[in-house]
């Protein structure tokens, strides 16, 4: 079938999206973006595909059903598993190169010991996870196979012998980027079916036209009619300059998709934040980017979660418990977390000072809106960054301060914003 | 690289090699030399004392382009110089620190005067407090230039610096040149001006042409070059706007574009105004930037920083002294921001431009202050789409190339997608998310 497919390999993630002939997204891939760009680029059009097949799958079934028979639930648990077992996959291919880089330590009797230690934990830290991956808690399309695994890794050792600590935390460190790095091949077909082996209940492919469908799915061929990527890194991507588009056109595309009514787009990034205005017909009319410096980007947020041993993710949950926002005056990322430490050692509480961490990032993003001509209704506000609710409450309370009353448009996409207006402009290119 | 060099572009060396053996040598002809700035200066005055002028700017971009000013501004910032001062400045001392070698390898001559003519840009005064520790036995002229706040040339502001000019700057020529102040001599030199400025226009206009035979901005420092320097107000000059006038009809006539270092422009897909002077350091590179996009500049106003001549003003000896009043006046940076404004909506419109860049200059206030606003004014009056970039005059650790190119992708590719839209285009599924 004809499909068109968008790539937005940022500094941080990278992500694919797949939409069909008249624009729908029927797939979304996402992974973290690492030091072999190919490799990151191919993982997020794999997802994106096996994703669209699960899309395809699902208004197939929907369709052959007459709506009688809800497929929905059916189709993420065979998701869930289907991540599941691309995750285990890594997995063992991960732990087969931590043995072997056990195996070349000089001194033999460490070599023994952790290869022991890595024997005992392993089972249980896979046995954890699945659990996870089957009731939906974690899945491949918002937590990366590195995340997962270390923190599963981090856990286990800990509660081991502590004075192999250091050396089994050299060990992951030595053994992730190769095993990251390297292109996997995953066959579709294959694991669908040892996903439904995974499911608790397999009565629903009986007198029904599911394996008939599934069958055509699996076969359907995805590869793209054409392609566009963008992002930081696109001049990296094996394309040729043709395929390649500005993810400030892209991102604009994107938000004024979704969005129609969009005229002004903040995008936060990894590390970069972009101010655009769009006109009507979501044609680019004006740009800011901010130039030499990535403070107030999503690389702070990874760089103050760091300082205080916990996952970015947690980093909105706590600032919305604040009393109020500590006075964080820093615009430098490195000087935060100086500020940071002051804070915490004087006794403030984290929340507080996580708090005033999140509106210093939101003030910086509003100097560059002010630059690029202000805050026009619709407001729409895109990127990884977006997903982060304490950053969206002081977006929203700075767009009213500033600019009055304004519709502000934020999506739970918001990420493959940039991906999917790539993956529109491959779709309308005469 | 063979660089394809026009007549006159080899004249204009020429002239420059003059100019340069000139003031290596005025211990023997025993001339006084006159340090001033581009903005408002007083050529046709100085040489009507028969004293040389140096332009201690244009040694600092030409240390730029020679890749010489990261070594003259680490100089100065050694000497206590903040990395937030203009680069020009730091690297004019740096320069002079290091024993005043000027751009064609000859030592420049010490200043006899400096002549601090205040146009535009408030940094003047303290770069020549500066030099005046340098060189403490050089006299000085100061002339103050009001900026034109109300909008207009004021009689008031024309009377301040008329009587700045009769009471100190002619005073001070007479005194160090021992000559007598020669209205007549001054005034001929003022006709030879008005006839360069009358072919620079016309020149400059050329660019309501498509394809554009001239390039406004990269080009166009070569096309101001005699004028804003040393020469305006000679025969060679003028000359040199005759030969240059022949080439750019001659382009006209047959459908070319400008010469880029690569030889005629090929395609011109994109038409721009750029408000900003460029960058020096990396002047090739950054041209390249443009010219391999297909982008000429049909318009720029740092071509009107040492005299805007599109609105009418020509020197004239009818009364010199109040002729070189309005002209100090009217220079680019002495506008107020509405003028600008209207000065660049004129070019957008008169020379059909499709896009507007500002390349705004990280160390030059006087240039970059108001420079957001001017944008956004001239996107909203005309519906042009904008850009924005950041570099310096010749401070090389503030050109990055990735950001700079980053940029530029994204503007010219906005430019395209305005050029090849058609209504209808925009209509997107409304359901795009199921």
């Amino acid at each position: 079938m004809n499909v068109f497919l968008g790539i937005d390999l940022g500094s941080t993630t990278s992500k694919a999206v797949i939409v069909d002939k008249d624009g729908h997204i029927i797939g979304r891939g996402i992974t973290n973006t690492r030091s072999n760009y190919e490799v990151a680029a191919q993982i997020a059009q794999n997802e994106a595909e096996f994703n669209s097949r699960f899309t395809l799958l699902h208004r197939r079934l929907k369709t052959d059903s007459n709506g009688s028979f809800d497929w929905g639930d059916i189709i993420s648990q065979l998701e869930n598993r289907f991540h599941y077992l691309q995750y285990r996959y890594r997995f063992y291919r991960l732990i087969e190169v931590m043995f072997e880089n056990a195996a070349l330590l000089e001194n033999k009797e460490l070599s023994g010991k952790v290869t022991t230690l890595l024997k005992k934990i392993q089972d249980d830290m896979l046995i954890d996870v699945e659990e996870k991956f089957l009731n939906g808690a974690i899945s491949l399309s918002s937590d990366f196979f590195r995340d997962i695994f270390s923190t599963g890794y981090m856990q286990a050792i800990q509660d081991e012998d502590k004075s192999y600590y250091d050396q089994l935390v050299a060990l992951y460190d030595r053994s992730i980027t190769p095993v990251e790095n390297e292109k996997l091949n995953f066959d579709f077909a294959q694991l669908a079916e040892e996903a439904i082996e995974l499911l608790p209940e397999k009565s629903f492919q009986e007198d029904t036209d599911f394996r008939k469908n599934l069958d055509e799915v699996e076969l359907l061929s995805l590869e793209p009619t054409d392609y566009i990527g963008t992002g930081y890194g696109r001049q990296l991507l094996p394309f040729e300059e043709k395929h390649i588009k500005s993810e400030i056109l892209c991102h604009a595309m994107g938000a004024h998709a979704v969005f129609p009514g969009t005229r002004t787009v903040l995008d936060i990034g990894g590390q970069d934040t972009k101010a655009i205005q769009v006109d009507k017909y979501g044609l680019v009319t004006s740009f800011q980017m901010n130039d030499r410096c990535a403070a107030g980007c999503g690389r702070y947020l990874g760089y103050i979660a760091d300082e205080m041993s916990i996952s970015v993710g947690e980093l909105g949950p706590l600032a919305m418990n604040a009393d109020y926002e500590a006075n964080i005056c820093s615009t430098c990322t490195v000087f935060a977390g100086a500020e940071l430490r002051e804070y915490l050692n004087l006794g403030e509480k984290k929340e507080n000072v996580l708090a005033g961490l999140h509106k210093a990032i939101v003030q910086r993003a509003f100097a560059l809106l002010a630059r690029s001509g202000g805050v026009r209704n619709e407001f729409t506000f895109t990127g990884g960054v977006a997903r982060n609710q304490a950053v969206v409450k002081y977006v929203s309370q700075m767009v009213e301060q500033n600019y009055g009353k304004i519709k502000i448009n934020c999506h739970t996409d918001s990420i493959f914003m940039g991906a999917l207006g790539a993956a529109l402009f491959s779709s309308r290119r005469k | 690289m063979d660089i394809q060099k026009e007549n006159s572009m080899i004249k204009q060396k020429h002239m420059l090699a003059e100019q340069f053996i000139e003031l290596s040598q005025v211990k023997e002809t025993g001339k006084k030399v006159v340090y001033t700035f581009v903005p408002g200066n007083l050529t046709e005055l100085i040489y009507a004392f028969d004293m040389l002028p140096v332009y201690p700017e244009i040694n600092s971009l030409q240390s730029g382009m020679r890749q010489k000013s990261k070594e003259y501004i680490q100089e100065a910032e050694d000497m206590g110089y903040s990395e937030d001062v203009c680069s020009y400045v730091k690297c004019d001392i740096g320069m002079m620190l290091q024993g005043n070698i000027g751009p064609t390898g000859q030592q420049l001559p010490n200043p006899d005067i400096l002549l601090l003519s205040y146009t535009g840009c408030f940094v003047f005064m303290k770069w020549f407090e500066n030099l005046k520790q340098l060189y403490p036995n050089a006299e000085i002229a100061m002339l103050h230039i009001p900026y034109q706040e109300s909008g207009k040339i004021e009689a008031n502001a024309v009377k301040y610096i008329k009587d700045q000019l009769i009471n100190e700057v002619i005073p001070t020529f007479e005194k160090v040149s021992g000559q007598k102040f020669d209205n007549d001599k001054l005034g001929e030199k003022m006709d030879l001006s008005a006839k360069a400025e009358e072919l620079l226009i016309e020149i400059f206009d050329s660019a309501e042409n498509t394809p554009s035979p001239i390039d406004a901005y990269f080009g166009g420092v070569y096309y101001i070059g005699p004028i804003f320097t040393a020469f305006r107000g000679s025969e060679d000059c003028l000359e040199y706007y005759q030969e240059l006038l022949k080439e750019v009809n001659y382009r006209v006539a047959n459908k070319l574009g400008p010469i880029t270092p690569e030889g005629y422009m090929k395609e011109e897909k994109f038409r721009l105004v750029v408000e900003g002077p460029p960058n020096w350091t990396h002047f090739r590179g950054f041209w390249k930037l443009f010219y391999d996009m297909g982008a000429v500049f049909v318009g720029s106003t740092y071509t009107r920083v040492g005299g805007v001549y599109d609105d009418g003003f020509r020197h004239s000896s009818n009364d010199s002294i109040k002729s070189m009043a309005e002209y100090c006046l009217g220079c680019y940076t002495n506008r107020n921001i509405p003028q600008r404004i209207d000065l660049i909506e004129s070019f957008i419109t008169k020379y059909k431009a499709n896009g507007f860049l500002v390349n705004s200059i990280k160390s030059c206030n006087s240039f970059s202050a108001g420079q957001l606003v001017m944008m956004r004014d001239l996107e909203e009056r005309l519906e042009i789409p904008v850009g924005f970039i950041e570099t310096d005059l010749v401070d090389p650790r503030y050109y990055s190339y990735s950001n700079i190119k980053n940029r530029l992708d994204s503007f010219f590719q906005m430019l395209d997608q305005r050029q090849s839209f058609n209504i209808g285009d925009d209509i997107v599924p409304d359901d795009v998310l199921t």
